[in-house]
């Protein structure tokens, strides 16, 4: 059907045409987390399987997730799911036809990003408040 | 699932666009306080050796709440990189694509469900 189409039509102008905005930002960083969680999850699978198969292979997956390397990839794990789960929690309250104004729609884009760095921090320093250690 | 309107005037794709939509929602809305559950199960056990990682997925509700879990969010998943693979892949790789990335969620759910049950029933 495609090849069938082939005289010149107007093109919609593609993305780097237009001047970058928090709102558009913020749905392309949407989409990017989302693909993120979606390979971010073999870790959580692997951590489980691991404790399915043996105490010594578990021990091993808490070592890696205990270094300092696996830490940071599970601090950006866990932003990466706040961000996106705030994300659909605006989704969500847009399919009920609501918050649409402009201003409104900027303000609530701030205050995803905000908030998903500020619960972030707030998730990690309580971790290690609790247990005197990360 | 076609929406009533579309219906009445015969419009639409007649196929799924609107079935993935709402279950979209569906898994995002059961995604919310499951994946809070799946955070603080996580944080439980930070460092934690095997045998309490056990003992706490032997409690039925721990291994029900573990297993709705990764069947919402891979659900979720699977529906959420189809929209990604539609926009971006074109020509003979889209239903590969497409194809992974259900072999790709179904296997993960299973390792997980198979996971789940053998550390809930296991020794």
């Amino acid at each position: 059907m495609a090849e069938t189409h082939t005289d010149q039509r107007p093109l919609s102008p593609h993305l780097q045409i237009y001047r970058p905005m928090l709102t558009m930002m913020m749905s392309i960083v949407h989409r990017i987390t989302g693909m993120a969680l979606y390979f971010g999850i073999i870790l959580l699978v692997w951590w489980l399987m691991a404790a399915a198969i043996s105490a010594e292979y578990f021990a091993l997956t808490q070592s890696v997730f205990g270094h300092w390397l696996g830490k940071i990839v599970l601090f950006g794990f866990t932003w990466a799911l706040l961000h996106h789960m705030l994300g659909g929690l605006r989704h969500l309250l847009w399919d009920t036809g609501h918050g649409f104004k402009l201003n409104l729609v900027e303000w609530l884009a701030r205050l995803n990003l905000a908030l998903s760095i500020i619960l972030t921090l707030a998730l990690w320093i309580g971790v290690y408040w609790v247990r005197g250690t990360l | 699932m076609k929406t009533p309107l579309g219906t009445v005037f015969g419009l639409g794709s007649a196929r799924t666009g609107t079935e993935h939509w709402w279950l979209q929602r569906v898994t995002a809305i059961a995604n919310i306080p499951l994946v809070l559950f799946l955070i603080a199960f996580i944080l439980w056990h930070l460092g934690a050796d095997r045998a309490t990682l056990m003992a706490s997925v032997k409690h039925p509700l721990i291994a029900i709440a573990l297993a709705l879990s990764f069947l919402s969010i891979l659900w979720h998943m699977r529906l959420g990189m189809q929209v990604v693979i539609e926009d971006y892949v074109h020509g003979r790789w889209r239903i590969v694509c497409l194809l992974v990335n259900a072999f790709f969620t179904i296997a993960l759910g299973v390792a997980a469900l198979y996971a789940i049950l053998s550390l809930s029933f296991g020794a």
